[in-house]
């Protein structure tokens, strides 16, 4: 099945959304780009490679994830009714995964057998892990020594997994210093090493790459609900960190121009307080880790650290489509506070028994709120991109401070 | 021919960049390298502009970005700087090394006008590859400021693109990585260094880990210039309490003085 975009977003030839996305890399990453997009291009051409990657998508990751209506939640809410994507059944717990496998499969096609990756939650680096234990590659995932920290029990899986975790020193400790040395690090093993980035962002082709195997989420969910409803839905909602489970997800609707779009950033603890990760609504255009988006910065460029409860949205710069389909206005841009997604994880839990990742739960959150303002003959569909079990040490924390 | 390719033609056996982090350990301090450098007749001096995601930097030059940015160093600070050292009778091409997200905000067009102003001359953006680089050269070129590309080891059919377009000179990247000092370099690069230098209308120089006057003799056979950049970073980094204690500050500008002589011995 070839996929075809929709005109408005096809990323031109310099890897551009409208203004947004290019190449701003160090000059010895040219090559390396122009290669692995080369090899995409070859490898999507290729139907032997669409097999492979479908084999393991379905007898490896679970593929189909279910659409589940929630009933109960619906019944809570009183208004659309609301039906959840559910990315939280894949292998691993995420969207994550399948990304990684269609990277690993497109870098063992190039001969390269050292995989890096960067990550925050470590959601991206147990999912790289995991697709270099199967596929028999090496690989080291960079970390900030913050997230480290806060994210032992996933450092640990990595391990288990057989991955080197690299602790990132530099700057903020998190997720955009990782990313930055994961860059350091390709510039100097570039000839060997295939750098598997973790969402819609980088150079391109990265953001075009992620989003081409991220968009089975949004083809799955859209024959699902057309089969089970016979119509679309009124209104997606997604997470946005990078915006990688989000692109998935609205590149199906894109073009189904009656279908509302939503993207949820992290409000972390509001808007107002400078301590959030809302990129598109509190950022301005800027280049970060390759790309040409919106970031959040000072007025000199220098990159402003993110805020969120979920390590997976704490990222001040987002992908290049996104910042197009704001420009566009095809997709509505909002956010959500740690304290909304965290009454929407209790909220999910009580109401379905789904324990919803953090990240997700600000598209739960940003649903219901949308669901109570629509007529019941209304659908809400929410992407689910995770499940919680990562973040129920943090929950626990959160739920000992309100007492 | 401009300013900075007369300098790099000069007759010398031996050219060389020395790099400096503006404002490490302070603004003063590089007031006071920069006259250092052009008393000790320097080709050109690379100024850095201290940035907060260096992906083209490796430990050295990273950590004293951070120090520099923590004492609220930036763009415009940074051409205020060289505007000073112009006013300090610093005569040496000066030469701004800058990823492109500061530019961006200042405006290309206005960062251009300034820095000539101030007394720039050249103008190096690691992160900003020939495909993308267009409005910034077409900036340059209404301001009279040049526009210095780099080559990799990895460029291959790309240097006669890139030379081609060259001002100043072409900067080459000895090697694979990020900036800082390397213990050996591979047989290939004076091969891509006579290569370079065959195809480009501009003078070469040679940058990235060079940290020893073994280094810059070997390779000023092989291009124009020699950038270096990592070791006197850390030098300076190494003295940084002494350039901040009154009573020591001679003494560690003549050690870094004597630095820069030693690597310009032919
Ligand atoms: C469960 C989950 N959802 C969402 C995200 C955010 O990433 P993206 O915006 O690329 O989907 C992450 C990232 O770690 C994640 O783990």
């Amino acid at each position: 099945m070839k996929t075809q975009l929709p005109l408005e977003t096809q990323v031109d030839q310099n890897g551009r959304y409208g203004r947004f996305g290019g190449r701003f890399v160090p000059e010895t990453l040219m090559y390396a780009l122009n290669e692995l997009e080369s090899a995409f291009r070859e490898a999507i051409a290729d139907p032997a490679f669409h097999e492979e990657l479908r084999t393991l998508l379905e007898e490896y990751s679970g593929r189909p994830t279910p659409l589940t209506y929630a009933q109960r939640l619906t019944e809570y809410v009183g208004g659309a009714r609301l039906f959840l994507k559910r990315e939280d059944l894949n292998h691993t717990g995420a969207h994550k995964i399948n990304n990684t496998l269609g990277q690993a499969l497109l870098a063992k096609r190039m001969g390269k057998k050292k995989l890096i990756a960067e990550t925050g939650a470590g959601q991206h680096g147990v999912a790289s892990a995991t697709v270099a234990a199967l596929l028999g590659m090496e690989c080291k995932v960079f970390m900030g020594e913050e997230d480290v920290r806060r994210q032992q029990l996933n450092v640990f899986r990595m391990e288990l997994l057989g991955a080197e975790v690299v602790p990132v020193r530099s700057g903020t400790r998190t997720l955009k210093d990782a990313t930055s040395e994961a860059i350091r690090h390709w510039v100097t093993h570039v000839e060997d090493t295939f750098y598997m980035i973790g969402s819609v962002v980088g150079p391109h082709p990265y953001p075009e790459m992620v989003r081409t195997f991220q968009r089975v989420i949004g083809d799955e969910a859209r024959a699902q609900f057309l089969y089970r409803e016979h119509r679309l839905p009124d209104h997606v909602v997604a997470c946005v960190g990078g915006g990688s489970n989000a692109i998935g997800m609205f590149a199906a609707f894109l073009a189904d121009r009656d279908v509302q779009l939503h993207g949820v950033e992290a409000a972390g603890h509001g808007l107002s307080t400078g301590r959030h990760a809302a990129t598109l609504s509190k950022g301005k255009p800027g280049v970060l880790h390759g790309s040409f988006s919106y970031l959040l910065q000072d007025e000199h460029g220098q990159v402003i650290p993110a805020h969120s409860i979920s390590a997976g949205l704490d990222y001040p710069g987002v992908g290049p489509e996104h910042a197009h389909l704001k420009e566009s206005g095809r997709v509505r841009y909002t956010s959500v506070t740690d304290e909304e997604a965290l009454d929407a994880v209790r909220l999910l839990c009580r109401t379905e028994g789904i324990l919803p990742a953090l990240e997700s739960a600000h598209a739960v959150a940003e649903a219901v709120r949308l669901a109570r303002t629509l007529p019941r003959e209304q659908t809400v569909l929410i992407c689910l991109s995770g499940r919680g079990d990562k973040d129920v040490e943090t929950i626990r924390a959160e739920e000992a401070k309100r007492r | 021919m401009t300013v900075i390719e007369q300098a790099l033609r000069k007759p010398s056996e031996v050219r060389l960049i020395p790099f400096l982090v503006a404002g490490d350990p302070d603004p003063e301090t590089t007031l006071d390298l920069l006259r250092l450098l052009d008393e000790e007749g320097v080709a050109v001096v690379e100024l850095g502009v201290p940035y907060s995601d260096p992906l083209a930097d490796g430990p050295v030059i990273q950590e004293a970005a951070t120090r520099a940015l923590s004492h609220g160093m930036n763009l415009s600070r940074v051409l205020a700087l060289a505007k000073t050292a112009r006013e300090q009778g610093v005569r040496v091409p000066l030469v701004l090394f800058s990823y492109v997200n500061p530019l961006i905000q200042m405006g290309f067009d206005r960062f251009a006008k300034t820095a000539r102003e101030a007394g720039i001359d050249g103008v190096i953006v690691p992160d900003l590859p020939v495909e993308e680089n267009e409005a910034l050269r077409t900036a340059c070129a209404d301001h009279g400021l040049d526009a210095i590309p780099l080559v990799a080891p990895t460029s291959r059919e790309r240097v006669r693109m890139i030379a081609g377009q060259a001002q100043g000179f072409v900067y080459c990247v000895s090697s694979l990585g990020t900036t800082g000092v390397r213990d050996g370099f591979s047989r290939d690069v004076d091969a891509f260094l006579e290569e370079v230098r065959r195809v480009s209308p501009v003078p070469t120089a040679i940058g990235f880990g060079i940290s020893r006057p073994e280094h810059v003799r070997r390779f000023s056979r092989h291009a124009d210039a020699v950038v270096v950049g990592s070791a006197l970073v850390r030098l300076i980094g190494e003295r940084r309490e002494a350039l901040q204690n009154p009573a020591k500050r001679e003494q560690a500008l003549a050690e870094i003085r004597a630095f820069v002589r030693e690597l310009k011995t032919e």
